[in-house]
């Protein structure tokens, strides 16, 4: 029987009567008495040098209060990175200054130059048309491999060329991986594109800068994952104002995968005018001013090789990266391709000799960071596709190549510098060969072939590092901050819990979920636990959430905060009960004292911590509340195997995804309807990778994909229902509640999933085409099956590789429109 | 400016308006009512979908002087007086049908509209219907469910267990 309360039931969503009904607290919804509107305007070419900004006409029109440029910024810290990484020789990386307005030269389209408030957000948008800038345009380098060649112009003039870091993990290892594809009895190798993304959250990023000037105080609302984080970062790097003269405000957010991490300009600029004026200051990004703003995910140009012994035995795995950097170095973005994409390279195999080289690179490219998956998605994506590859190439069952070589014994130390804890890889494959009837898929692709179409069937499996991330581990990798979690549980006088969480939900239901954990030690109903997160003056401290870290850290904390109330509520009770503490036992809301029938409620316990007339004072202090601080001691590793099912036209290249099913082993599960829809949702962000999305940038810079008219988000229509299973479980060794993350699983299993199966349809065609680059448009298909190359208005994406890709194109309108 | 005035969810509402005010930031700035929301400036994402004279129409291709006197119904007005959801609306919670809630009162004003034209629409033309609506959190999987189930036809319960 499902359960219908605590760990592991699917209550309603408490938060959700407030979004059906218009009632949601966006900070778009935000608007404070007195309240000026920015508009930024922004560079419209990729590279050049600033040589004049007149603002005078600007200045002058109706309406308009001040027109800030880079000048005003010159006494103002730039941007924050918050991880540096060494490159193999030692040295660090190169980190330019990211200025909050542009000064001096513009790095990409989009790159703010100027900023107009004004009384309403019209006037602004207004004014800003009417400043006259002479920019002199320089030219740009977009394509990875040609910004790191000798002359290539640079993005910043005062580093010494584009590449910002050299990295290898691990380097040590290189000969012997080198030694050991040299020598080995088959080699596969494979050269891919994993495409640029925008991460597109339905609410486009908002903020609204405000200032007392009687206690001097600043507040900032934003569209935020992690608003302590944004306050560390803005003020001791950029504004210099003191945590405790700064409040940061991220309410109802509309969903963030990564994008809304990390700290943008934009909301250094409000606080900053807020003060600046006496008046807050709101800035409202539209569609466009996203795509040019936000910071983009993915973008790796990627050989991979994997070398096998006679038995089929993996030997030796090698990759390079090229990864895109973008113009400045966004919050988190060295992390991503390195110990977030190195140290998933040996998936789920026990391959024992890896080596991973990374180049990271500056182009006049909008600042590329995590999305959904953040590193993840592009180490699955090539290891899998690279064994597919394989078994391709020597003719055995691509899922039996993946059993043979799975990791079975755990821990299990990889030679990534990672262990992973528990999984069980066969069972999750066994599982999906359930969901997707394998058996049958012959007489299905019979019945497409009458149909005239091709049917391929794709399956993968997938492993990723999630709960990120333990401190002192990161610390050595090169983080700037700790990433540990931590929740204060307030339990008020008659019974009811105020939980005050460092994690942030905008869109995982963490007022649902985490109730359920409460409620669950306690005994007592959920709607006696309120959850307060997203403001830095109601919780404490916080380190946000993203890397599908909200429940195996976040949760964690609160898990121990709560054992910390019980352990002190149990002292209270024995004082009641004339009881010994060991004795007493805590259930359904009350407390017992073992081998009797004496009981206190839990209600009666609370009370007396607040009216401590029957207290053991001299033990204990009056109050219940309780602040714990979770550091985990190593990464999650949830794990499972995806397959697609797809039909392809071969009229027109069209893929349809007719199939998709999920078995991911998440260890224990709270809330099974939230996991599904966590999901379904990352299903959807993956499929849309491998088949719509694209970020394309044409040679010069410009960004070609810069509406939903262009850039191919999936509809409805896009996907079939989904199959997903998270029944089976090895739950963490390592965290209190044995849960293992699943946010990102499902945009990390995916796209290898969909590319698998439409390479398998256009073999039973007879093309054996080895590899097409994401996103399989139809003219790429088409192209892969009959030669040619797809000709659409010469698109690249950044990423562009002339070695390792096809013609690019702007994805999606084709499909989509 | 000039004043504009509609009925909207069933009452007379007057607000300023310049020739270029869009209905949805007549509705957003003018009167507060803040649950139409604007995902995108091309009208493809479909957040700010609102029933004007009873159709559904994407509130930021509309200019808010065009539609003086109509009838407006928002997300604000689609649950009874005393607070009770829609049967749309109450799909969406029982099947999880949202997530960030972002693009909720879009998707909740359309599948409105598309049971009053077809009550009993098929899976394939429910996401058909929902082309103009953008999600990014649910794969839309548990949306085609709710609408499925307000319909009154039988859905697989949500979540496995």
């Amino acid at each position: 029987m499902p359960k219908d309360t605590g760990i592991g039931a699917s209550p309603k969503r408490r938060e959700d009567v407030r979004f059906l009904t218009g009632k949601g607290r966006y900070t778009d919804d935000i608007n404070l008495a007195g309240q000026a509107h920015v508009v930024f305007l922004r560079s419209d070419v990729a590279h050049g040098r600033i040589t004049s900004i007149d603002t005078g006409a600007a200045e002058a029109m109706e309406g308009v209060i001040r027109v800030f440029t880079g000048e005003d910024f010159a006494e103002v810290g730039g941007i924050p990175c918050g991880w540096q990484i060494t490159s193999i020789d030692g040295s660090v990386m190169q980190e330019p200054k990211h200025p909050v307005l542009a000064h001096g030269k513009v790095r990409h389209v989009g790159d703010p130059i100027a900023a107009v408030v004004a009384e309403t957000r019209d006037q602004a948008k207004d004014a800003c048309e009417a400043i006259e800038v002479e920019i002199e345009s320089l030219p740009a380098v977009i394509d990875m491999k040609a910004a790191v060649k000798p002359g290539a112009p640079k993005v910043h003039d005062e580093l010494a060329g584009n590449l910002c870091y050299d990295w290898g993990l691990v380097q040590e290892n290189k000969e012997a991986v080198d030694r050991a594809i040299s020598a080995a009895a088959h080699v596969t190798t494979l050269e891919l594109v994993n495409n640029r993304l925008i991460a597109n959250p339905m609410e486009p990023r908002v903020a609204v800068g405000d200032y007392t000037s009687h206690d001097d105080h600043s507040t900032l609302y934003t569209t935020s994952q992690n608003p302590h984080v944004i306050r560390l970062l803005m003020g001791a790097f950029v504004l210099g104002i003191p945590e405790h003269k700064l409040r940061v405000v991220a309410p109802d957010v509309g969903g963030g995968f990564g994008t809304k991490i990390f700290h943008y300009a934009e909301e250094a600029f409000c606080t900053f005018a807020a003060k600046a004026l006496e008046r807050p200051v709101k800035w409202t990004s539209s569609r466009s001013e996203a795509f040019m703003s936000d910071a983009h995910g993915r973008d790796h140009v990627t050989k991979i090789e994997l070398a096998l012994d006679a038995e089929h035995n993996f030997t030796a795995l090698r990759t390079e990266t090229y990864a895109n950097m973008g113009a400045y170095l966004s919050t988190f973005a060295p992390s991503v391709p390195t110990w977030l994409h190195g140290t998933l390279m040996a998936g789920n195999y026990k391959t024992p000799l890896i080596y991973v080289n990374v180049k990271a690179v500056f182009t006049n490219t909008v600042p590329v960071d995590a999305y959904r998956g953040a590193g993840r998605p592009e180490a699955t994506f090539q290891l899998e596709r690279v064994v597919d590859k394989a078994a391709r190439e020597l003719g055995v069952d691509p899922v039996e190549l993946r059993r043979k070589n799975f990791i079975t014994e755990f821990p299990y130390a990889t030679p990534v510098a990672v262990e992973y804890d528990t999984g069980d890889y066969h069972a999750t494959m066994d599982k999906l060969l359930e969901l997707i009837d394998r058996d049958g898929f012959p007489a299905r692709r019979a019945g497409s072939e009458a149909r005239g179409k091709l049917r391929g069937l794709g399956i993968n499996s997938y492993i990723e590092a999630c709960g990120i991330a333990p401190s002192h581990l990161v610390g050595q990798l090169g983080a700037r901050a700790g990433l540990y979690e931590s929740a204060t549980v307030r339990v008020n006088a008659t019974g009811g819990l105020v939980v005050m969480t460092g994690s942030h939900s905008h869109g995982q239901g963490h007022e649902t979920s985490f109730p359920q954990v409460v409620a669950d030690m306690i005994g007592i109903p959920e709607d006696q636990v309120e959850i307060v997160h997203g403001d830095t003056d109601k919780v404490p401290m916080g380190m946000g959430t993203y890397g599908s870290r909200s429940l195996a850290v976040g949760g964690s904390a609160i898990y121990r905060a709560t054992e910390k109330v019980i352990a002190k509520a149990k002292k209270i009770a024995a004082h009641i009960m004339e009881a010994s503490d060991e004795d007493i036992e805590l259930k359904d809301g009350k407390f017992t004292v073992a081998g009797t029938d004496k009981s206190v409620a839990w209600g009666d316990v609370t009370l007396a911590a607040y009216v401590p007339h029957n207290y053991p004072l001299e033990d204990i202090e009056p109050g219940l509340e309780e602040t714990a601080f979770y550091d985990p001691n190593n990464f999650t590793y949830p794990s499972g195997a995806y397959a697609c099912e797809v039909e392809v036209d071969p009229e027109t290249g069209k893929v349809e995804v007719l199939a998709f099913a999920a078995a991911d082993d998440f260890g224990n599960v709270v809330n099974p309807m939230i996991v599904e829809g966590q999901v379904h949702g990352g299903l959807a962000q993956g499929i849309g990778q491998a088949l719509l999305e694209s970020c394309a940038y044409d040679a010069d810079g410009q960004l070609l994909s810069a509406s939903y008219m262009d850039y191919a988000m999936p509809r409805a229509h896009d996907f079939p229902m989904f199959a997903v299973d998270s029944s089976c479980r090895t739950p963490c060794t390592h965290n209190p509640l044995g849960v293992k993350g699943c946010g990102e699983a499902g945009a990390i299993g995916s796209p290898p999933s969909v590319v698998n199966a439409v390479i398998d349809a256009l073999a039973s065609g007879g093309h054996d085409v080895g590899h097409i680059d994401m996103p399989l448009t139809p003219a790429r298909v088409w192209h892969a099956m009959h030669g040619g190359t797809p000709n659409q208005r010469a698109a690249q994406p950044a990423a562009h590789s002339e070695e390792t890709t096809h013609d690019r194109s702007v994805a999606g309108a084709a499909t989509n429109v | 400016m000039t004043k504009v005035t509609m009925i909207v969810n069933g009452k007379s509402r007057s607000a300023e308006a310049e020739g270029r005010t869009l209905l949805v930031d007549w509705l957003r700035e003018g009167l507060r009512l803040t649950g139409t929301h604007v995902g995108c400036d091309t009208t493809q994402c479909g957040a700010c979908i609102v029933h004007l004279n009873g159709e559904p129409v994407k509130a930021c291709s509309v200019l808010a002087q065009e539609v003086d006197g109509a009838e407006v119904t928002t997300i604000e007005g689609i649950a009874g007086a005393d607070g009770t959801l829609s049967a749309v609306q109450q799909a969406f919670q029982d099947y999880h049908g949202l997530q960030c809630g972002f693009c909720t009162p879009g998707m909740v004003m359309a599948a409105t509209s598309l049971l009053r034209e077809n009550p009993r629409p098929s899976e394939a033309e429910v996401r058909h219907y929902l082309e103009g609506n953008i999600c990014r959190c649910t794969g839309y999987h548990n949306i085609v469910k709710a609408v499925m189930a307000a319909s009154g036809q039988d859905v697989p319960a949500v979540a496995a267990e």
